[in-house]
């Protein structure tokens, strides 16, 4: 059993110890906003907040999160109000949306470090986040619009 | 002699639409997502009797379900069908909920696209847009029915505000809620022609930009279901090794090691591959990585090595002894080049790419006796009926498919490998859900790629540089004799979606067009746009490859070959405006390119810059201008061409499958390298719908246009250095300079 906070919420997990955060999350606690995309941290997808730190969840193993606050899109905000998630439907950011979770999970952690980026800090910080269907103009433009409306 | 084959036809008797009542028996997989503050939202189909037919159901609280046929894939045409029907009877949008329709060709088959529930082609809007607004029109004509018998006034002295039907001379009027309560349906239901069709001046939704996407607000905060997140009671999830070259098959399995993992419950041989069955995903990913298998070594593919054929197509592209089948040909082109006063001919080609949608392949299904219920993010629904039929032995109407959210889709989720696998390891465990996920190397090793092909194109100029004949050769293996080998038959060998985008409408007297078949045993499939992708790319650097030899600006010649094509001239000059075209750019150069593929009009310009020191090619902006003959979502639009354009750029620079000996060399993002934020350009869009023109296709029209732009700029940048062979990676950059 490993025990950690995720959302807010206490859980204890029974599962391999070097079993991927992401599959904990989606497939042992039914939390399936957070997305598979390449298992290898090179997409994303899969982003969420460790201790407030934007983590790779699928190469992130159960034993890494003992005693830790996982935050996932589903905890973001009680209620879809977070400033980026009002400024993504806005823009009408997502595609097919896949990605979309860990984009923002990703942009949340940018804002929270600096709250007013440039163009090129969020380029730089989003750089590792794939979107396949190439939503990218509209992701910029909603996270300066985040920043700005707050 | 003119020969053209004509497999898309979207020639529909607006007639032959009889409406009938019910028919519903959808039992809905998920329920309602969270919406827009206002607007519609997607929704389970409400409870009540009241429906005009298969497609409406109208509760007595004045919510009405509209039923949305197609698969979502990011399209937004889960907005755009279900507002078609909203639009005709009148419906309040804050009141409408959408429900994904059920697998039910024959009452939800796309009219315009074989008949069958298949999104792809760009097919949606404009296979269903007849009839979904007589749909409309014809619902809106039973309320008026029913309303007039509550009402006791004869229905022509009605009128229909949205949700309301009213009748100005008593002042009463009549919620469709209170009339789906109160009014049975007429008997017998009235029927809507073409003339009971609003017309556009009367539309209150279609054109509009305010209206938001309905699938939108569950994408921000974790609650849409895609394909991957289905979880059903006492699910169990399957993955499936496959064997490392396609066609071999396991003919030893040691499942020893496999075995032993906690939660692993089936090992299963498969024809192609060994799947694993267990209690969790991290156990069959565990016995996966232990299974130990010996694999066949007949497989025709070993002999693929993807360098060393391209080759071999470029040669035979050019080899004009080699003769196909002939795609098209008006006037007699061999004849005119031939006595041509200058004849261009270049070749053009491009590598395999694949898809990587961000969603993998992935599916669900649960088998009860010799029915079978799948759970699966996927372009077609009746193709999948079909296969999981097949694996069980039962017939199509057996399967149930429930549609899910796709996590992008461009015509790799039109096949069904995904989901023989889900339906075959469901055989293990009666009356258990297997859900099966493969892996991100399996889905990009074991994709279904775009075609790698050779284009030969050969062009007669007369001594005053006008074009007089134009001949276009592609070599390229077929997609239609695996995916569907009797239309395949039936059009004498020709590939229609191979070639597709090879016929234009620029004016040229005499116009040849051939499909020369290789057949070389991997299995290529329906990449976003299709041939259209590539056929474009010969078709629009050539064109400035003419302009440069004439010494005539490329707009010109492109104005002057369009002279009898209005819309084709407006999108060029659009975006000739919007970017500038005749401004010098310090260190830039600007690129265009123009296609009429899938019924719409595109013009892009790109804004380049090289690095000529490593071939680094950076695209800094595209500006873009389209007239899809009915613009019904602006907005949407606009959100879709900037995912054609990135898209575009990225396969276009980056985007690289290689084989060697029929094993795929890349497996993940970190070898098969697809466009990241910091490399996409900028992206202008100008809408330009012209009135009374037929509705276009959108999903695919952004994408061809984007690559040959960043040519035709690099050639204009550089005083000539060609680019003719996707993608411009930098050691080929650096060839084009040199050469």
């Amino acid at each position: 059993m490993t025990a950690f906070t995720i959302n807010g919420r206490a859980v204890d997990v029974t599962a391999e110890p070097d079993t991927p955060l992401l599959w904990v999350i989606r497939e042992h606690l039914k939390l399936t906003g957070t997305k598979f995309g390449c298992g290898i941290a090179q997409c994303g997808a899969c982003t969420v907040h460790v201790d407030g730190e934007p983590t790779r969840s699928c190469q992130t193993f159960l034993e890494d999160v003992a005693g830790k606050a996982v935050t996932t899109i589903e905890g973001l905000s009680p209620d879809a109000s977070h400033p980026l998630q009002k400024a993504w439907i806005a823009e009408q950011v997502p595609q097919c949306g896949y990605c979309q979770s860990g984009q923002i999970m990703q942009a949340a952690a940018l804002l929270e470090t600096e709250p007013n980026p440039t163009r090129e800090q969020i380029i730089e910080y989003m750089d590792g986040n794939i979107c396949r269907c190439g939503t990218y103009v509209r992701i910029i433009s909603a996270i300066q619009r985040a920043a700005r409306e707050g | 002699m003119t020969k053209s084959f004509k497999l898309h036809s979207r020639a529909i008797s607006r007639r032959s639409f009889l409406i009938t009542a019910g028919g519903f028996g959808v039992t809905v997989a998920f329920g309602g997502l969270p919406g827009n503050a206002s607007g519609a939202a997607v929704a389970p189909a409400v409870e009540g009797d009241y429906r005009p037919n298969a497609w409406v159901t109208i509760a007595a609280d004045g919510i009405v379900s509209i039923m949305s046929p197609a698969s979502e894939m990011g399209q937004g045409i889960m907005t755009t069908l279900p507002l078609l029907i909203a639009e005709e009877m009148d419906a309040d949008w804050d009141r409408v909920r959408i429900v994904q329709a059920p697998s039910n060709a024959e009452t939800y088959g796309n009219p315009g696209f074989y008949g069958i529930q298949l999104t792809g082609g760009s097919e949606s809007t404009r296979g269903y847009y007849d009839l979904l607004r007589l749909i409309g029109a014809q619902t809106r004509k039973v309320i008026l029915a029913s309303a007039a018998g509550m009402l006791n006034v004869p229905a022509i002295e009605l009128k229909t505000e949205p949700g309301r039907v009213v009748h100005a001379r008593s002042g009463r009027s009549l919620g469709y809620g209170e009339i789906a309560a109160g009014g049975p349906l007429p008997d017998p239901l009235p029927q809507a022609t073409e003339a009971d069709l609003k017309p556009s001046d009367q539309w209150r939704y279609i054109g509009r930009r305010d209206i938001p996407r309905v699938d939108v607000p569950a994408k921000v905060d974790g609650t849409a279901i895609y394909g991957i997140d289905v979880q059903l009671p006492g699910m169990l999830y399957g993955a499936v090794l496959r064997a490392p070259v396609q066609g071999e098959r396991p003919e030893a399995i040691d499942d020893a090691a496999a075995r032993t993992v906690p939660g692993v419950t089936h090992i299963v041989p498969l024809s192609y591959g060994v799947g694993i069955i267990g209690d969790t995903v991290e156990a069959t990913l565990r016995a996966k990585d232990l299974l130990n298998v010996t694999w066949s070594t007949s497989s025709r593919v070993r002999n693929y090595t993807s360098t060393r054929l391209l080759e071999h197509y470029r040669s035979v592209a050019g080899d004009l002894s080699q003769t196909g089948v002939e795609a098209f040909s008006e006037g007699d082109a061999d004849a005119l080049i031939a006595n041509a006063a200058t004849v261009i001919e270049v070749d053009y080609m491009s590598d395999l790419v694949c898809h990587a949608t961000m969603e993998p392949m992935n599916a669900t299904a649960l088998l009860t006796g010799d029915t079978v219920e799948i759970w699966a993010p996927t372009q077609g629904p009746t193709g999948t009926q079909g296969f999981a039929a097949e694996v069980i032995g039962t017939t199509p109407d057996k399967v149930k498919v429930n549609v899910t959210l796709l996590g992008g889709g461009f015509g790799r989720k039109a096949e069904a490998d995904f989901i023989v696998d889900a339906v075959s390891l469901a055989k293990e465990v009666e009356g258990r859900p297997v859900k099966v996920i493969w892996s991100r190397e399996d889905d990009i090793r074991h994709d279904k790629f775009r075609p790698l092909e050779a284009q030969h194109i050969q062009v007669g100029l007369d001594a005053d540089g006008n074009i007089a004949g134009w001949r276009h050769r592609i070599v390229a293996d077929s997609i239609f004799a695996r995916t569907n080998a009797e239309l395949f038959a039936n059009a004498g060998g020709h590939d229609d979606v191979v070639t597709e985008g090879a016929h234009f409408n620029y004016a040229v007297p005499a116009h040849r067009i051939e499909y020369i078949r290789q057949d070389n045993g991997l299995d290529i499939g329906f990449w976003f746009a299709v041939g259209v992708g590539y056929t474009r790319f010969g078709i629009e650097c050539v064109i400035d490859e003419i302009a440069a030899a004439r010494g005539t600006d490329p707009l010109q010649l492109r104005l002057e070959l369009l002279r009898d094509q209005p819309r084709a001239r407006n999108v060029i000059e659009t975006v000739a405006r919007m970017a500038e075209w005749d401004r010098e750019r310090d260190g830039r150069a600007l690129g265009l390119a123009y296609s009429d593929a899938f019924g719409s009009h595109c013009a892009q310009i790109a804004e380049v810059s090289l690095n000529r020191e490593t071939g680094v090619i950076r695209v800094h902006k595209v500006w873009c201008a389209v007239d899809p003959g009915v613009a019904i979502q602006p907005r949407h639009i606009e959100g879709m061409l900037i995912v054609g354009i990135t898209n575009g750029t990225g396969h276009a620079l980056f985007e690289q499958v290689n084989i060697v000996d029929g094993e795929v060399q890349e497996g993940n993002f970190d070898t098969y390298r697809v466009i990241r934020m910091s490399e996409a350009p900028e992206i202008e869009v100008s809408v330009v719908p012209t009135s009374g023109s037929p509705v276009g296709g959108m999903g695919q029209v952004g994408l061809p246009p984007v690559g040959p732009a960043i040519a035709n700029a690099v050639a204009r940048l550089t005083g000539g250095a060609r680019l003719r062979h996707y993608p411009f990676l930098p050691d080929r950059v650096l060839a084009a300079l040199n050469a």
